[in-house]
């Protein structure tokens, strides 16, 4: 596990003087359909996407677009435009699964142990300092996206 | 990551966090989350060891057996899960 002294001072003296936002009360869906019947999917915030998408971009208080992901891309398509450079990314750039499971998650799909890989997943580029309109407009949009889906469950990779 | 999940949970889909990183988990509290023993940038072990992918999301998954409520949190020990 990466620990405070892992980030630059930078980065360090951000984590201290930053607010973090919280949902109150937390939100918690119970226990629903069984795993082997569940629609699954990804969403990341490691800030890949299709080559021809939009690149993320490093403004102030942070970028909060989001890019969709069809299943049926090829991984190795998706390129890493996030900005920040307190994360290596040279795992993401080997293989995508790091940060978007599909192949995983496919692979499961196929022996019956998740229901079926979700049609569509998200990319977020995270380092968010000013999260309002991720809050009020892309959080819920991602999310109206994915129940339009019929998606039941979703596996989150932050960086 | 937590302010997403939290929009995913309250249109009624279910979340779990792979995380490699506890100080922003435990600020953002996320609903369940699932700590890893590896480096910022690699929340699914490492690349190209699709055993290890698959091990981690079939560990992530067993939180959603929880009945709750959250915040969850519960550490992937590689040792115990080969």
């Amino acid at each position: 596990m990466a620990t405070l002294s892992d980030l630059s001072l930078k980065d360090r003296l951000w984590y201290h003087r930053y607010r973090f936002r919280r949902v109150e009360p937390l939100p918690w869906q119970p226990p629903g359909p069984t795993l082997s019947r569940a629609r699954v999917a990804a969403v990341t915030t490691a800030g890949i996407h299709l080559p021809d998408d939009p690149a993320f971009e490093k403004v102030k208080g942070g970028d909060f677009s989001y890019r969709m992901i069809s299943r049926e891309t090829p991984l190795p398509s998706l390129v890493c435009t996030h900005p920040s450079g307190a994360w290596d990314r040279s795992g993401v750039e080997a293989d995508r699964n790091l940060a978007l499971p599909l192949d995983r998650l496919r692979s499961l799909a196929e022996v019956g142990e998740i229901g079926e890989v979700a049609p569509r997943h998200a990319s977020f580029q995270g380092s968010i300092t000013a999260p309002l309109r991720l809050v009020r407009q892309t959080g819920p949009e991602v999310a109206r996206a994915m129940a339009d889906d019929g998606v039941n469950v979703v596996v989150l990779t932050p960086v | 990551m937590g302010l997403i999940a939290g929009a995913l949970e309250e249109m009624g889909i279910r979340t779990i966090c792979l995380s490699t990183f506890e100080p922003i988990m435990t600020q953002v509290r996320p609903p369940r989350w699932l700590g890893l023993p590896y480096p910022l940038g690699f929340p699914l072990g490492r690349p190209h060891e699709p055993e290890l992918q698959t091990r981690i999301l079939r560990r992530a998954f067993r939180l959603l057996e929880e009945p709750g409520p959250g915040p969850l949190h519960q550490e992937y020990d590689p040792e115990r899960e080969e």
